[in-house]
């Protein structure tokens, strides 16, 4: 173990900034520390100075209070309002930036169980309780818990979002400073909660994707998703245009809405696909009838399994020519590596 | 302490003297004699709940794990959390000072319903061992929070009987705070009007409103992770469709509205205090007294702001964060109104006042620090860290203890008929207070560079501001073991108090140290309004 | 605060009145604890509100999340037997109104045969249940390890509605019981003749908490057995 640097060199007051967040983060801090500061400098002056000025003293008595103190009461009213609001509507603009990721974020899957998390690129490589992100590329984390809930945190990017089970999250940022940053998880999960931490590796963008095909090769996401979809899961036996539309063709699904049996429409994106795969009974589409001919898969899909699949979904186009090719791979098992995928477009 | 000598035990009937057998302290009805089994009930779990901070704060002095396990670490926290806010901060003011002081202040001889209030402390007790017994066997690990599914199913502590005694808890406050607004609205003295009511009266009235709203839905919030755990069915399990995120909306509904639970009572007791060593007026009495009541409703709309990340929706999240910065107001009213109260006083350092200097103080940074985390795009980054335990400590600690020490020492000569040492008593509140914000005030930096609540172990940058805390915390806790020592001295030795020592105008002053049995010889009749302390001709302090 | 000792003409009244019957030490009069028991009583009534509150706003939550799946459990519910529940429990509020009534004219043998008759409806409302709950378990559809599901709607959120199910007529059926041991208790009083005119403040009270009862009901009856059950 270090010896703790006694005369406080490091010593900081707040964490590095690392994500496009942080400064703004910071910038909104100060501002209320100085607030708060102003504020609380204000108190005890003037609790101080009476208690000494008006000391108690032989002789002398309290001045009455009287009635009546209208515009000293609404001026303490007023002004923190004023104050108050102006604090909501920064924080509200930041949380608003905060909550929605830029269309064209790159996407990294999350998997956090106690006591790890386990993080998934597109191109299939996989780490644990280490995330590399390139500087300057915004990122989208799409983030599922297999047990409790957890919270992924970054504090040199001033971020978390809580892990859940049975439902996606998201969170995303851009990081602006190659580096190692913690990641934490904040939020109580169990006997090693303190151990569940990593890092968050940032790196310059021709070094990530050099580190990104680094190492064994592996099957890129959607093509994961292909080979449950056609093999294990058996979803092509109804989900493909031959199967006599038993159950809807999913080409092109993703980001659509879709209208439900009892009137209602949503929008299926990641969280209505999961809940299709594993409770499809859950949103029953209309013109399929009152229930659902398809087996419930909770139970036996894992999070992982369920994610390759919606990054298989999500990789089939909107167009008909997909049709053709979905079909075409149903008999191809196992499927054919990435680089020999019959093209989709 | 120079006026009053020694002299033998007063040899009137009172509330204390009246029986010495046990069951006459067990079966009593006396609202007074329940406060002070009260009194010593959460005097144990505050002295539990602390111990268990002490060793928490040990651990925590150096980044590795080296003096307990991540699991007992992990009980540790859950069972000082439980100790304090169920068994200590909720009941503490309202249980002990409400039960002694609501039916005095009003001039009744009693509460509305007292065998209901006997019930309610065999509840409490009987809940505080089912909460020991869980501690006994081995522990409770969930966290005070409950957060499902991690309590429901995957936890292997004992949460059952936790929960059980928790719920007990609930129940018994529920019915104090049911007696108390009953005894307000209907057994007031003659001539005590709403606006004569001491503001202790309306804290209290603001607070049993909040209990009888929020603690029947923990109560069932309590209940259904009880149900899902012994039936092994889900609610709250998302393997069968159910939402843990409707756990946490159900217990904060309660648990926000909780600290207003908690604080409402305390700042009834700073108006109390503030205006007696004084000697003027409450400041804005109006304003005081309902913004306690906007505090309570206001209280109910805000729970949301502790859930801006746990996946509510974003909207949800706009409107909770702007209703939350509404509580700002009416507390910062009460601050401003009380720091006025002090222009132009007669001010003495008597020990309560001292406590009530610090309460000020403490609850002005615990309340401005509560904005950072209204505040969505901050919450994001120092919810669930350090700076969020600050926070809290400060409001809980910082404004709740200090108060109820200050109405400890203040109300101590009514309920005993005996002063303490007062040279001490200002030691013990100067060491707490500086003991205070060495623990608490690094915590903050702790939260904002990043570093989570509840973990056993941390990175070494983290040290040296936990050093501090640690340090803080024993020199903390010293504070806390003074007054124990002196006020256990003064029932024995302490000079006799007399009806009245701080010349103090409430209707509990208007009677003998310690009060009869029926409180009052004749009933008062109510002729002024409250804080009348400018018409005295002289000031008449003990000491 | 400023007190005078000389006492007006109301308060000669306060004095320690222990001579008027049934009045309780830390009162003034009748009145006075007449109005404090109506109070509590609705106060502890708000608290159940929100007692039931949190269970319903479960149930409405689960219901909008899968409405398929809680129509088709509700589907499995004895509708007719919930009927014949409703109309006990109206018929015991009937007679618990009656009751009320015989109080307020001090006629404690009727108060007696009035409380009898709610308790017996109670009961046979219990025994209903019970029978309901004996069905379930025969058709394991008790929420736990043995819940089996083979109908529409996919087994984990109809076990969601089943657990909300017994959790809510389950806490129904407790403040039931609580209440007929309560009306037992207050029957003997009034055997013992210890009802006035002036003074049957309780039987007021648990006149009310019975009401609330009913009304718990009122509202479980169409949520988890009616609705959506046509659609």
């Amino acid at each position: 173990m270090r010896i703790p640097n006694p005369i406080l060199l490091d010593f900081r007051l707040v964490p590095e900034d690392a994500s496009t967040i942080a400064a703004r983060t910071d910038a909104l801090y100060a501002f209320l520390v100085a607030v708060a500061v102003f504020f609380s400098a204000l108190v005890f002056i003037l609790v101080t100075v009476f208690a000494v000025k008006y000391r108690r003293r032989p002789g002398v008595k309290a001045a009455p209070t009287g009635h009546g103190h209208l515009l000293l009461e609404v001026t303490w009213i007023v002004i923190p309002f004023i104050l108050v609001m102006i604090m909501f509507v920064w924080g509200a603009k930041l949380f608003i930036r905060i909550r929605q990721p830029p269309p064209d974020a790159m996407e990294i899957n999350v998997v956090a169980r106690q006591w790890m998390w386990k993080l998934q690129h597109p191109n299939g490589r996989r780490e644990i309780n280490e995330l590399h992100v390139p500087a300057g590329v915004p990122v989208r984390l799409r983030m599922v818990s297999e047990d409790v809930i957890h919270s992924f945190y970054v504090p040199a990017f001033r971020l978390k979002q809580d892990v859940l089970p049975g439902t996606y999250m998201s969170l995303w940022f851009e990081p602006t400073k190659p580096g190692e940053y913690h990641l934490f998880c904040a939020e109580y999960c169990g006997m090693e909660h303190a151990g569940m931490k990593g890092r968050v590796v940032v790196m310059e963008p021709e070094e990530y994707q050099k580190w990104l095909t680094a190492g064994p090769p592996v099957q890129s996401m959607a093509d994961a998703g292909r080979e449950l979809f056609v093999t294990r899961a058996g979803c092509q036996s109804c989900h493909s245009p031959t199967s006599g539309g038993r159950g809807p063709d999913l080409a092109g699904v993703y980001g659509r809405r879709r209208e439900l049996n009892d009137g209602r429409s949503v929008l299926a994106d990641e969280s209505y696909l999961r809940e299709s795969i594993l409770r499809p009974d859950s949103h029953l589409l209309a013109g399929y009838g009152d229930r659902s001919l398809m087996p419930p898969y909770l139970g036996q899909l894992s999070e992982d399994d369920v994610i390759q699949l919606i990054a298989y979904i999500k990789s089939l186009p909107r167009n008909g020519a997909a049709r053709a090719d979905a079909a075409s791979v149903r008999d191809q098992a196992p499927p054919a590596p990435a680089a020999t995928r019959p093209a989709e477009s | 302490m120079t006026t009053l000598p020694y002299s033998s035990p007063p040899t009137e009937l009172n509330y204390l003297n009246v029986r010495y057998t046990l069951a006459s302290w067990l079966l009593s009805v006396d609202h007074k004699r329940i406060a002070i089994l009260y009194l010593l009930t959460i005097t144990f779990f505050f002295a539990l709940g602390g111990i268990f901070a002490v060793l928490i704060r040990m651990d925590l002095a150096t980044p590795s794990p080296d003096l307990v396990t991540s699991e007992t670490y992990n009980k540790l926290f859950t069972m000082h959390g439980v100790a304090m806010v169920f068994f200590f901060l909720i009941p503490g003011v309202p249980a002990v000072f409400g039960n002694f002081l609501v039916p005095m202040m009003i001039g009744a001889r009693d509460l509305a319903f007292p065998r209901l209030n006997l019930l309610s402390w065999y509840i409490f007790a009987t809940g505080g061992l089912f909460t020991l017994t869980s501690m006994v066997l081995g522990g409770v690990d969930t966290g005070w929070t409950f957060y499902t599914p991690y309590s429901s199913t995957y936890a292997n502590t004992h949460v059952i009987s936790a929960a059980l005694g928790i719920f007990l808890t609930g129940f018994s406050s529920i019915l104090t705070g049911l007696n108390f607004l009953v005894t307000i609205h209907t057994m007031r003295a003659p001539g005590m009007t709403w606006f004569k009511m001491p503001l202790f009266i309306w804290a209290h009235y603001a607070t049993s409103i909040i209990i009888l709203l929020g603690t029947p839905v923990v109560a069932i919030a309590i209940v259904l992770v009880f149900i899902e755990r012994v039936f092994r069915i889900g609610i709250f399990d998302p393997a069968l469709g159910g939402d843990p995120i409707l756990f946490q909306h159900l217990f904060w509904f309660y648990s926000h509205p909780a600290v207003y639970i908690m604080i409402l009572p305390s700042m009834g007791i700073v108006s109390e205090l503030v205006t007696c060593f004084s000697r003027r007026r409450i400041f804005g009495y109006k304003f005081v007294a309902m913004s306690s009541v906007l505090i309570a409703v206001i209280g109910f709309l805000v729970w949301g702001h502790h859930m801006f990340v746990s996946g509510q929706g974003m909207y949800a999240s706009l409107v909770f964060s702007y209703l939350s910065f509404f509580v700002a107001i009416p507390s910062a009213v009460k601050v401003f109104n009380w720091t006025a109260t002090l222009y132009k006083g007669s001010i003495s350092y008597h020990a309560p006042m001292l406590y009530v200097f610090g309460f000020v103080g403490l609850f002005t940074i615990g309340g401005l620090t509560g904005l950072f985390l209204a505040n969505l795009g901050l919450d994001v980054h120092v919810h669930d860290t350090y700076f969020v335990v600050a926070h809290f400590h400060y409001i809980m600690v910082g404004g709740v203890i200090m108060a109820y020490m200050g109405g400890l020492h203040f109300w101590w000569p009514k309920m005993t008929g005996r002063l303490y040492s007062e040279g001490w008593a200002r030691l013990g509140a100067l060491i707490i207070f500086v003991g205070f914000n060495l623990t608490f005030f690094p915590q903050f930096l702790l939260g904002y560079l990043g570093m989570p609540r509840r973990y056993h172990y941390y990175p070494e940058e983290f040290q040296v501001l936990n050093v501090m805390s640690s340090a803080g915390a024993t020199i903390l806790g010293v504070g806390y073991l003074i007054p124990i020592v002196y006020l256990v001295w003064s029932l024995r030795w302490g000079p006799v108090a007399g009806p009245n020592p701080w010349g103090a105008k409430g209707l509990e002053w208007q009677t003998s140290s310690p009060p009869p049995t029926e409180n009052f010889e004749t009933t008062p009749v109510v002729t002024e309004e409250p804080y009348a302390y400018e018409e005295d001709a002289e000031v008449a302090v003990a000491h | 605060m400023h007190t005078s000792s000389t006492l007006t003409e109301h308060t000669a009244d306060r004095g320690r009145a222990g001579h008027v019957p049934g009045l309780a030490h830390h009162f003034d009069d009748l009145a006075q604890q007449r109005q404090a028991g109506t109070l509590g009583m609705w106060a502890f009534l708000i608290t159940e509100v929100m007692f039931f509150g949190g269970m319903f706003t479960a149930y409405a939550y689960y219901r909008y999340r899968y409405p398929a799946a809680f129509a088709a459990g509700s589907a499995h519910l004895d509708v007719t037997l919930g009927t014949i529940n409703t109309a006990v429990l109206i018929g015991s509020s009937l007679t618990m109104v009656l009751a009320v009534h015989a109080a307020q004219l001090g006629r404690n043998r009727d108060i007696v045969r009035f409380f009898l008759m709610t308790i017996g409806l109670g009961l046979v409302f219990l025994v209903i249940k019970a029978f309901e709950y004996g069905h379930k378990w025969r058709d394991h559809l008790v929420p736990g390890r043995h819940f089996r599901w083979h109908g529409d709607g996919g087994g984990g959120p109809v076990q969601l509605f089943y657990s909300l199910y017994f959790a809510m007529t389950g806490m129904h059926a407790l403040h039931m019981v609580i209440g007929m041991a309560l009306i037992g208790v207050l029957a003997v009083m009034a055997g013992r003749g210890r009802f006035t005119p002036q003074n049957h403040n309780a039987v007021e009270n648990i006149g009310l908490y019975w009401h609330f009862v009913d009304v718990i009901w009122i509202f479980l009856f169409p949520l988890l057995y009616l609705l959506g059950v046509h659609t």
